[in-house]
């Protein structure tokens, strides 16, 4: 049933890139428990807005969990504390009245905070123009069914290929680590028969490219795939780690 | 100024080949003498700037959001059309021609249909090409699914993610052109204006979103790929961020804008709940294959749907379209379930919704099946409402999804304007009146990856341009306009936000010119349009500075443009004396309450050429010549 809740928020305000930041408490009465997070910082800044005062600036696009623009951590955690869930798609059934719930961006060496919980997730672009990708032109591809693909690796790289590229995975990893968005992509045209001829290139370049954007190393900590709002699992970091060896001991790319 | 589509001559199977082989080339080394701007990076804007790339031109490509894979192409959820008759059940270039014409209601270009359908099978061969992981089948080769409007299946998907999956597609190929240096990458910029030296499209200017700071950038050509406009009605399933702002200063600056009254209105989307919602969500069309669409026989009936026996439910849709049943196209699901709420049968809190069953194919299929079929949408639903669809049926509601109306383009895809482009759902050309599922994304791509890579180097090859830099008088006259309006929107102070206006807006729209209209209503918004604007101007709350993240500044300039556009709207709306696919004139109706066409009279398209604030646009028609296929009334009885 839907109820009305009141509730305390302590926002992160940071007015930019150079500015230390701090945070701010703010109450929301009337919260209708139908409201999505994003709504709900919507009434907010309406009523700042009103009130003379500076909005609070956070990233979404989509609000249907698919864009991957959005994601602050919401006690402690990102995208809140609901399983395979992005901002948007949280809604405020899951608090109670009366709960105070603090706000921050997403943190890594790698994401500068921009503005309050905006961050600079560009590092994420980088990596992939160094080499997550297939080197095919427009134009001139064989007949989609001339290359067979049983149907559970299609599976498979789908199940890697979900991958929002939110960075949820970098803000929960104790080390901010972009393993899991990087194996994702490796995984997804490893296994795929269109991929695998610069599989090893594709490992190399992106990890290499990984260590210079300052994200961490990987030490299994998993808070990564816990966090993930569409579940990808750490397997595509085993598969990952696979490529990169074989790369890194056969290649001619080493 | 007499309209010329520039269709090719000859049988419409040759058009395309002929006029590809008849377009001047630019040989491979002066490509990279040409700059192209590209405004988007959605799948007609990703593909452009990366197939643009490829080829040898130095190409800009811009976009609002964070990184280049956001645009909302992603959120597609059902598929993609291709003739590829890969299931041998007849179809055929010509089937997914006509299905297309048709399911538009006879407003589309012959033409630019068939070329669409005819470049259908290339695109599926390179995004699988590219490592797009669509279904398959045990076997390996490619699944396809069936979608409304078309008797064959046709339909490629991976999972309800296929939008996300060919525009991942697409921003690869792009980041590999980042990555060389072909394409030079600005995320977080807005076009706020376009740029003419010589009559010709030269330049933008943007504001990075950043640092507020105004930028402009010079091109030998303008490629838009900004979208639709479905936000005029504030509330409907497009992202927070899509906005008809590029498209529209592009007609201020003398691109016609045809057909702006046709927006499709999706009829399963999850109903609105609130004053405070700030967007809606599609819930696929393919659910309507299982789900039954019913309303309590008595208006006013307000038990539990569980509580409400057979015989006091009115399965509506199976009851007037029995041969089609749940199954009607888009814009008959949609008119109906509005036609029931009104009559005082809708349900849930506000009574604006119907519910969408699967009682019955729960019984019938056992619940494992429907799981596999609808598991993420039926997850997706409980997410969003707190309602587990598996155990009391689905409360949905129709809301708008994309927009058939754009920038007018002939058959290169050129505006009015000399060398700017529009592509995609921000262009007019192949939906006419009416989209049928599955066919946006094919749209983007084709013109992205196939279409505007010949077309612009005809442009190219055919015009001798002078270079021109943003030091060019022009640049500097678009950029003092646009840091006038800025500093206008934040000195007013007024008393409302840009949410607020926006919103009231929307109720307007919505109200007036949604899924049925009458020419008293259109009146009456027009009016009720003119004073919100003219408030809008005096009285709107724009806080903090220009040159800092200011999102607030951002949507104010944006609902400034809808504020106009929403009017050149319902003129279109006006002008058009007729019903036809998203367009209903309450006084143009069939006995069955169809949709009536006036294909003596209205048989073109409407494209408008602006003359500025509050002045009436002039009306130009270009007319539709049907050759090769037959109008004909649509009927799903």
């Amino acid at each position: 049933m839907t109820q009305n809740i009141n509730l305390t928020l302590k926002v992160w305000r940071q007015k930019g890139v150079q500015d230390k930041g701090r945070f701010e408490t703010y109450e929301v009465n009337d919260i209708s428990t139908d409201m999505s997070f994003l709504e709900m910082l919507d009434v907010l800044n309406e009523k700042l807005t009103l009130e003379g005062k500076d909005p609070i600036a956070f990233d979404s696009d989509c609000r249907e969990g698919i864009c991957g623009q959005c994601g602050s951590v919401v006690n402690g955690r990102p995208h809140g504390h609901e399983k395979k869930t992005t901002l948007c798609q949280l809604h405020m059934r899951h608090f109670n009245t009366g709960d105070t719930i603090a706000i921050e961006p997403f943190r890594a060496r790698a994401f500068k905070v921009l503005k309050d919980l905006m961050v600079d997730r560009g590092a994420l672009d980088k990596m992939v123009q160094s080499g997550g990708f297939v080197s095919v032109n427009a134009g001139g591809a064989p007949d989609a069914n001339a290359i067979p693909i049983s149907g559970e690796i299609a599976e498979r790289a789908m199940d890697a290929a979900q991958c929002i590229g939110c960075g949820a995975c970098v803000a929960a990893c104790p080390n901010a680590s972009a393993m899991l968005f990087v194996s994702a992509n490796v995984s997804h045209l490893a296994l795929l028969p269109q991929g695998k001829l610069e599989a090893a290139k594709r490992a190399l370049n992106m990890v290499r490219t990984m260590d210079a954007c300052g994200f961490g190393n990987c030490s299994n900590e998993r808070e990564c795939e816990a966090e993930c709002p569409k579940g990808i699992s750490i397997i595509n970091i085993a598969r990952l780690n696979r490529e990169f060896f074989k790369a890194g001991f056969f290649s001619h790319n080493r | 100024m007499q309209l010329d589509g520039n269709i090719p001559s000859g049988p419409i199977q040759d058009k395309w080949d002929k006029h590809c082989f008849d377009l001047k080339l630019v040989n491979p080394a002066n490509k990279r003498k040409y700059d192209i701007i590209v405004v988007g990076t959605g799948l007609a804007g990703g593909s452009a700037a990366a197939t643009l790339a490829e080829l040898g031109y130095n190409v800009k490509n811009f976009c609002i959001q964070d990184s280049p894979r956001r645009a909302h192409s992603i959120a597609a959820q059902g598929g993609i059309n291709a003739a590829k008759n890969y299931q041998n059940d007849g179809d055929s270039i010509w089937r997914l021609f006509y299905d297309t014409v048709k399911g538009g209601d006879f407003r589309a270009r012959e033409a630019n249909v068939y070329r669409l359908a005819q470049i259908s099978n290339n695109i599926i061969d390179q995004c699988a090409a590219q490592g797009v992981p669509f279904a398959r089948e045990y076997g390996g080769q490619l699944a396809n699914r069936s979608f409304g409007g078309a008797q064959v299946s046709r339909t490629f998907y991976a999972r309800g993610q296929t939008g996300q999956q060919l525009l991942l597609g697409a921003y690869r190929s792009l980041c590999r052109q980042i990555g060389m240096g072909k394409v030079e990458m600005f995320p977080r910029r807005e076009l706020l204006d376009l740029v003419l030296v010589d009559d010709q499209a030269r330049g933008i200017v943007a504001r990075n979103l950043i640092t507020g700071e105004i930028e402009k950038f010079a091109a030998d050509a303008v490629v838009l790929a900004t979208g639709g406009y479905g936000n005029v009605f504030f509330l409907s399933t497009n992202a927070m961020n899509s906005n008809v702002t590029a498209a529209f200063r592009a007609y201020r600056k003398g691109a016609f804008f045809a057909n702006p009254c046709f927006t499709q209105i999706h009829p399963t989307c999850i109903p609105v709940h609130g004053t405070y919602q700030s967007k809606l969500t599609l819930m696929s069309e393919s659910l309507r294959n299982d789900g039954r669409v019913w309303v309590p026989k008595t208006p006013g009936d307000k038990r539990n749907p569980s509580d409400i026996p057979e015989s006091d439910r009115d399965y509506y849709l199976e009851r007037k379209y029995p041969s089609f049943g749940n199954l009607v196209p888009r814009d008959v699901a949609s008119r109906n379930a509005k036609e029931q709420c009104d009559m005082g049968k809708g349900v849930g809190e506000t009574g604006l919704a119907v519910y969408l069953d699967f009682a019955d194919a729960i019984r019938r299929d056992g619940r494992d099946v429907i799981e596999r079929k609808y598991g993420n949408l039926f997850e997706m639903y409980e997410k969003i409402t707190g309602d587990n669809p598996y155990d009391t049926p689905m409360m949905i509601y129709p809301a708008v999804h994309y927009t058939m109306g754009g920038l007018w383009v002939d058959y290169n895809l050129m505006t009015t304007v000399p060398g700017l482009f529009a592509l995609g759902e921000a262009n007019f050309s192949d939906h006419g009146a009416n989209r049928l599922g599955a066919s946006a994304l094919m749209q983007g791509l084709a013109d992205g990856y196939f279409i505007i890579p010949y077309t612009i180097g005809g442009y190219l090859a055919g015009n001798s341009l002078e270079k021109v830099t943003t030091d060019h008088p022009a640049f500097r006259e678009s950029e003092s306009e646009v840091k006038e309006m800025t500093n206008k929107l934040l000195s007013i102070n007024g008393k409302r936000t840009v949410d607020d206006f926006h919103k009231e807006l929307g109720h307007i729209m919505w109200e007036y010119c949604g899924m049925a209209r009458n020419n008293e209503g259109l009146e009456k918004a027009r009016g009720m349009i003119q004073e919100l604007r003219d408030e809008f101007w005096k009285n709107v709350l724009v806080p903090g500075q220009e040159k800092d993240v200011n999102q607030s500044l951002e949507r104010a300039g944006r609902v400034a443009d809808f504020l106009e556009f929403g009017e050149l709207m319902i003129i279109d709306a006006l002008n058009r004396q007729e019903s036809c696919g998203g367009h209903f004139n309450e006084a143009y109706q069939t006995e069955e309450n169809e949709a009536q066409r006036d294909d003596e009279n209205y048989s073109y398209v409407a494209a408008w050429e602006a003359k500025g604030v509050g002045e009436t646009p002039v009306l130009h028609k270009e007319d539709l010549e049907f050759e090769n296929v037959k109008l004909t009334q649509r009927s799903y009885k």
